[in-house]
Formats: structure tokens, sequence, C-alpha cells
């Protein structure tokens, strides 16, 4: 994913939340998602698998196939098949999932709780970590500071995180003893408390479960850090280069002769001008782990989305894949929405023009 | 500068809030058997359905069969929910009577009417393994009245020829012969599905554990069950938990947090080798890998071709350093164990053979074909080790990987020239192998049935024939003299290359004792597992 540091882009970006544009967006949303689904069911039905292998296996009769190929609907044209399912889709329905025989849309609900707590939490690591950073690398560029967190984020952004979380597990699990396992929550807790939310860090707070809460986050440190320092390693970079254009324009060098404070031309001046584009850097980074980090839930079998959909596309289950794309392509515009609408906070221009 | 350094501090600090909190948990409860294990091809847990390695184990410690057998000597069969049977004079009807005084864990008792339902109910939902029960004549239309109750503790299973007696057993072994609880699963009955939609996430069985939940890709709790007729199981609960990564079991296991790891890779097996907390359990599975040589290609349609690339596999080589214990040599279509299975390995790597069967096919110079393999490190390893040696009498072989899906439908669609398959029997009778390897009623592209013979287009009338004989013949002396014959004939000209017999292999923590490893899946047993403190 990458982002253009253009401060331009925050003028246009903010249109459409005139009332006018609104129904302008609604389309652009509309036919988005459309084209998402179009391509993503036509990969489903090209691909060189069959479908029925995955519902009834290799050995099944000749009967026990056919009766799987009809329920799935295949002895229909292509178009038609779309058409069924685009209807569904429009009515909540995602279909079925041919490998846990649930609703799709039951499953992301069971699977996406354990994704967006991992994410959230590496995300907050990754900004309160990557921003100060990115700060005092500009500020201290080409000195030993911004070469160390240069070097830092690079090891971050480059080395593969399955092998991170491996050396991790291995440290801090195996032999520090620092932070629980793989999984989410050790057997012992599982089942003191009720699970409403799905995200357990709420689930135990809210139940007053004070052990279990703890449990928690010693399962969640590792692998929210991992994601954190993932994030952060982009993060710290972008902000970098974004203080760095900020500090080379006239208004700062007009601050200095004006003898406001250091602190306060960095902390106030220019992060105020840098942070616009930097929302829509955090809020696609945030997007990318909300996608469910495939190898990082892997390694920690955390059960979340990530695992899920690949899971899927291994056994040719077509419709979970589908249902997780749209998903996905739902965060990716809805976090866009929101970037925009942070703009009007942050950017005085477009709040005036809005 | 401070600023920046407190708030970088005060960032880092905040980033590991979670190193300094609660320690892990080192050891297992005592009652609880907890082991790691990749779950996620799980579909369902309804007899009728499931067909996967992993259900089937998990079944096969929470559900009850009509008749059993001894896991070291598997022709040794006794009645677990029967008490006795008997075959009719004509070999075609067997009366089953129910053991007295047996229950459900929902404490229903067991009748004959719970296992004609359960026959009636797989026959007529006509899932994956239904097939197993189908191929003794029965259908939906017809299960009513081949499989009839004739007392309480009595019912009839008539067929539609006289089989074997023993396939018919050894059939009602498999997960979908497992008895299920008549009240319990019609209760739920909507529109006639026969609890369908229930049964396949929850539990109507009378096995030494119940199933208490399955969260896809996530965990299996099981249960104690108190209305066991067997004796009282050590543990109060067994934990499957979904860990898909070898590497990551392996420090689970050596932390203490699960008691076995079920998908050790050959590496892991090695590093714990030294571990005093560990131990290695090994038994053998009745799964053979095998190259299938597709006799629409030209080359590999000529006998000569097929028997030099048998000898151009380094068997023992990949068997003790790419698979390491996790294989034996084994090269006939019938596994170890299994009644009329041939041990001889006639095959070993003989380069200077191979060229001269080649040089007398007409391919002085070797041929080039494609290989098809499966994208998971072991099989890409054993199809690197054969391309290697292939390459030394002149056979260039391309190889594409694939997912598993991929390569199966490619197979299935007879468009390959070289597949490497992992075949595991279905039930513990020899008809099971014999029905793929050996069976082929009808070549066509469009035939009904698609048995390994048929896709590698292997068209062998007279092999089918006497695989038909050997279904029906009721003598076991003779009928595993028919099978070795067959087999025989196959190591000599069959378009398979046959390698290897799989072997499963766990790490076990050091004070679990008594694991059973059997040779199916269901056989796998912790009923009798302890856990010394």
């Amino acid at each position: 994913m990458s982002v253009s540091p253009a401060n331009e882009g925050g003028r246009w970006r903010a249109l459409p939340l005139l009332g006018l544009k609104a129904g302008k967006l609604v389309v652009t949303v509309a036919i988005t998602f459309l084209g998402l689904m179009v391509v993503t069911f036509l990969i489903g039905r090209v691909v060189p698998v069959d479908p029925v292998l995955a519902v009834v296996g290799d050995r099944a009769s000749k009967s026990t196939y056919d009766a799987a190929y009809i329920a799935l609907g295949l002895d229909k044209p292509l178009y038609y098949q779309f058409w069924i399912y685009l209807k569904q889709a429009l009515s909540g329905d995602l279909g079925m999932s041919v490998l846990t025989k649930k609703p799709i849309v039951e499953d992301i609900k069971r699977v996406f709780p354990a994704t967006l707590e991992l994410a959230t939490c590496g995300i907050i690591i990754g900004t309160l970590v990557g921003v100060p950073l990115g700060i005092w690398g500009a500020v201290r560029q080409g000195r030993l500071p911004d070469q160390v967190i240069r070097v830092v984020g690079l090891v971050g952004y480059s080395a593969p995180i399955f092998w991170l979380g491996l050396l991790g597990l291995l440290v801090f699990y195996a032999k520090l003893q620092w932070v629980a396992g793989p999984g989410r929550i050790d057997i012992a807790y599982e089942y003191n408390f009720t699970q409403t939310t799905g995200i357990l860090l709420l689930d135990t707070a809210m139940q007053g479960q004070w052990d279990a809460f703890r449990n928690v986050v010693a399962h969640l440190a590792l692998p929210a850090t991992l994601l954190g320092y993932f994030s952060m390693a982009y993060i710290s970079r972008m902000t970098r280069s974004f203080m760095l254009a900020e500090l080379g324009q006239e208004y700062i060098t007009a601050a200095r002769v004006k003898g406001v404070p250091e602190w306060r031309i960095i902390w106030v001046h220019a992060l105020r001008n840098a942070a616009v584009p930097l929302v829509t850097v955090i809020a696609l980074s945030y997007a990318g782990l909300l996608e469910g980090s495939v190898l990082t839930e892997t390694v920690f079998a955390w059960p979340g989305l990530g695992q899920y959909l690949t899971n899927s596309l291994q056994n040719a289950d077509m419709n979970a894949v589908l249902g997780g794309t749209l998903v996905i392509g739902i965060i990716f515009v809805g976090l866009n929405l929101l970037s925009d609408l942070l703009y009007t906070v942050l950017d005085p221009r477009v709040r005036r023009r809005t | 500068m401070t600023h920046f350094t407190k708030l970088v501090a005060a960032a880092m600090i905040s980033a590991t809030f979670g190193l300094t909190s609660a320690p892990a948990i080192a050891e297992t409860p005592p009652d609880t058997l907890i082991q790691a294990w990749q779950l996620d091809d799980m579909i369902s847990i309804d007899p009728a359905e499931v067909f996967e390695f992993t259900a089937s184990e998990i079944l096969g410690n929470s559900y009850q069969p009509l008749v059993g057998y001894d896991v070291n000597d598997v022709s040794d069969i006794f009645g677990v929910i029967a008490e006795k049977w008997e075959v009719s004079e004509d070999g075609k009807t067997f009366t089953f009577t129910i053991k007295p005084d047996m229950k459900f864990a929902s404490g229903n008792p067991i009748t004959a009417a719970d296992p004609v339902y359960s026959i009636q109910r797989a026959v007529k939902l006509d899932k994956s393994p239904a097939f197993i029960l189908t191929q003794f004549g029965l259908s939906a239309d017809n299960v009513d009245q081949m499989v009839r109750q004739t007392g309480d503790m009595t019912f009839e299973l008539e067929m539609d020829k006289a089989y074997a007696p023993t396939l018919l057993l050894y059939c009602l072994t498999a997960t979908v012969g497992f008895v299920v609880d008549k009240e319990l699963v019609a209760s739920h009955e909507v529109d006639g599905d026969f609890g369908y939609e229930w049964l396949k996430t929850n539990y109507a069985g009378s096995g030494p554990f119940t199933i208490r939940e399955w969260r896809a890709n996530e965990v299996v709790v099981m249960e104690r069950n108190d209305n066991y007729s067997g004796d009282t199981p050590a543990m109060a609960r067994a934990i499957y938990r979904n860990i898909p990564e070898g590497s990551t079991q392996r420090l689970l296991l050596e932390q203490g947090d699960i008691d076995i790891a079920r998908n050790l890779g050959a590496e892991e097996i090695t590093a714990l080798a030294d571990n005093p907390d560990i131990k290695i359990e090994d038994g053998i599975k009745g799964s053979i890998y095998y190259m299938g040589l597709n006799q629409k290609n030209e080359a590999l349609a000529n006998p000569l071709v097929t028997q030099a690339m048998k000898y151009l596999v380094d068997y023992q080589a990949i068997a003790d350093t790419i698979m390491k214990g996790k294989v034996k040599v084994h090269q006939a279509f019938l596994p170890e164990g299994f009644l009329g299975a041939l041990m001889d390995n006639p095959y070993s790597l003989d380069v200077e053979k191979a060229k001269s069967l080649l040089a007398e096919a007409g391919y002085p110079d070797g041929f080039t074909v494609t290989m098809d393999t499966r994208n998971t490190p072991e099989i890409t390893a054993i199809a690197e080790a054969i391309q290697q040696t292939m390459a030394q009498a002149g056979i260039t072989i391309e190889i594409i990987p694939g997912d598993g899906q991929q390569t199966l439908t490619k197979y299935r669609a007879r468009s390959h020239d070289i597949y490497i398959g992992r075949w595991g029997p279905d039930y513990q009778d020899p008809h099971t192998n014999a029905d793929t390897f050996a069976r082929n009623p009808d070549n066509g592209d469009d035939a009904a049935s698609k048995p390994l013979a048929w896709r590698n287009a292997w068209d062998i009338p007279e092999l089918t024939a006497q695989a038909d004989a050997a279904v029906l013949e009721s003598d076991p002396a003779k009928r595993a003299e028919m099978y070795q014959a067959m087999q025989k004939q196959e190591q000599e000209d069959s378009p398979f290359v046959i390698m290897f017999q799989e072997i499963e292999v766990l790490g076990l923590r050091d004070n679990v004792e008594g694991f059973i490893i059997g040779p199916s899946f269901n056989d796998n047993s912790f009923r009798n597992v302890t856990k010394t403190e």
C-alpha cells in the first residue's frame, strides 16, 4: 500500500463531504463494491479447482458428488450464479461456508474480533512509538538517532514477520517466559467468562475477571508488539519525511526568527501540518493489519480473519473468500472515509470549505 | 531535546506493557489432556459425514461402533455395541444382537433401533463416506427394507451379494458405521433432515468422551462420559487446540503448555530427541505414498518405461533423509497389517538397469514429462529427490507445484503426466485399496466412478474381474492369496510406483502414558491415557 505524501490530496478528498457530493460518494462506493464482487467472483470460478471436491472430498460416489454440484448451484449459468449471489449479499446473506457449515456472516462475526483486537493493539503501539521516532529522526536528520531509527525501521519492515514471530516466541516465551504462548487465552481461563463482544480484553474487564484479563494481555503482548513494530517501521519513516517537508517551509523559518521555542515549532507548528497526511498513513496501516496478518496469525495460532481466509482459499471455499474480501473492502473504504473526516478536524482549509 | 527522549521512552514503556505482566502457566491440569493438532480440515462432527483424519479420531473417542478390532491384530474382530452376530446360509444377511444395559451419554438406552436408524440415516443423507455402506447394495430407496429391526435388541442387515463376511464387519468399524442416539437426533430433525443441521456441530454418542464444544479452526473440547459402559477414563477432559505450525507445537510442548504435539515435522522430531522431558512415539498407519503415471502419455504407457521408472527412485534415501522416520519403504498396494499385504520390496535405485530398460523401450536418451505436486514441504522434497534420480537416466521432470485441491482437480480430470499421491484406506478390509488400485470397470472419460486406476487411464478388465472375485471369497486364506497375486502383478506392470507406508509420529510430555496409535485415525485412542505428577 503506497501512500502519496502530497498535501494537495486533502482538499479534493474532503469534497465528497459536501452534502451535494454525498450522492456521488454513495455511487462511487457502490461501483467499488460491485467491481470487487465481480472480480472476486470470477477469480473464484476461473481457478482450476473443483469446488465440489471441497464439499464431498475425493472418495464420494457419483450420486453424492452430483447432489453437491446442484446444491452449490453450479449447474446454472455463471451470470445467473452471480445474480443470485448479488441478491443474497444485498440482503446481508453471504451464503454458507463449505468448511464450517455455518453462514459466512456468522463465521466472520466469530473470527473478526480476534483480528480487530490484535490489530488495534498493534496500531496503537505502532503509532505511539512510530510518530515520536519519526519526529526525532527528522529533527536529528542525518545524525546518529536518525541512522539508528532508520536501521531499526528497516529491520521491522523487511524482516519476514513469520521469522520475527518465531524468534520472539523462542526468546520471550520459551527462554525468558515473560509472555504466554500462542493462542488467545489459556484453556484454564477459557470458560471463566462469557464471550459477548469477542474482544477478550473487553469481555474479561467488563466481567471483572482480572486473572483472565492478565492472561489475555500476556497472550496479546508479543503478537501485538510485533505488529506494532511492523507498522511502526512504516509510520516512523513517513512521519520523518512529512516532518522534513514541513521543517523546510518558510513559516518555520519565520517562527524561528520570531523566537518561538524549538519544541513548540516542532510539536505545534510542524506536527500540526504533518498530521494531515499522517492520518491517512495510519488509517491505511490499520486497515492493512485488520485484513488479518496471515503469517502472524499462523505462528501465534490466532483464530482471526487472516487464518480463516487462507484456510478457505486453500480449501476452495469460495463463498467464504468472497465474504472475507467484501469485509476487507468495507474496512478499507470505511477507514478511508474516516481519515477524510479527520481531515476536516485537522485541516482548517478543508473545514472552511465545508 | 529532552522532551523527545522522554516521550520516546514513555512510548517504549507503553509498547511493552504486556511484557511485565502475568508469566506463562507452565503445566497443564493433571486431569486434562491437551493436544495441539492442525484441525483446519474439520468440516463436521456428524458420523454420517465425517471423513477427515482429525474428526475421525475425535469420533473414535466419543462414539462406538457395532463391532471393533484389536489394533495390534486387526483380524481379531469383536463386538462393541453388538453382543453377537450371525450370517445367513446364503451369506447375504447378517443378524446382529445388541448388548443389554448400555446407554448413550444422554442417558437413553441403546437398543436395536439405534444402529438401524444410524445406518438408514447415513445411506439416505448420502454424504462423502456413504459409499462405504451403499457398496453393499443399499440405497435411499431400499435401505428401510434391507436394514430392519426384528426385536428390541436384534436387527437384520441384508446385502445384494454374499460378500466376504469381514468386508461388512470392517466397514461397520468405519466412522460412518458409528451408532448415534436415535431419540436425541430425531428430536432435532427439521424438515426430514435426520437431524443433519444439528448433529454436524453437536454430539449424540456413547463413547468414553463426549464432545462438549467444537469451534472451527480453534478448539475441540471433550469431557468424560459418565454413562460410558467401559472402564472410566482417567482424564476428565481432553482438548484439541488448532495449532497449524509444527514449530509452534514444538515450543508449546517444550514449555509444557500442551501434552501431545501431533504435527511435528522431521526437523522438530530430530530436535526434540535430546529433550529429557519429551518422548517420541510412533505407530504404523495405513496410508500409502505412490506416483501415478498417466497412461494417456505415450512414453509412460510403455510398460518397459514404467518399470524403468520404478528403478529410478531412491526409496531408502528418501525415507531416511527427507521423511526421517515418518514413512517406511513399502511397494505393494496393500499396507502392512491388512489381510494379504505383500511385504516384498523388489525395487531399489538402479540407474544402469533403468537405462537398459529405457533403451529397450526406444527411449535411449530419455524424455520430458511434468509432475504435479502438492506444495507441502514433504511432498515437494520427495518430488525433487525423484527429479534428481530420474535425470540420471535422461528422464527430465518438470515439477508443477500447486495446492492440494488444485492438483487433485487436475488428477481427477486425467490431465497430469505424473502425480505424487497419498492414499489412505477407508476401512480395514483389503477391498478398500484393491477397489481403487486394481479396479477400473469403465475407462471412458465420462465414467461414473474415478478410482486411481481410472485416473491414470489404466484399462484392466482382467484385474478388475480378479478384484471382484476376491471380494466375494469367504475363505480368508484363499482371499489373501488372491490379493497377493494381484499385488505381484501390479509391482511388475502397473503405472503405480508405490513407494512408502506412513508412520504417525507424535511428541509427548514424559508424564503422559497410554496413548494408542492405531492403524487408522479413528483407532487412535486416549481413553487409557494417564498423567503422572
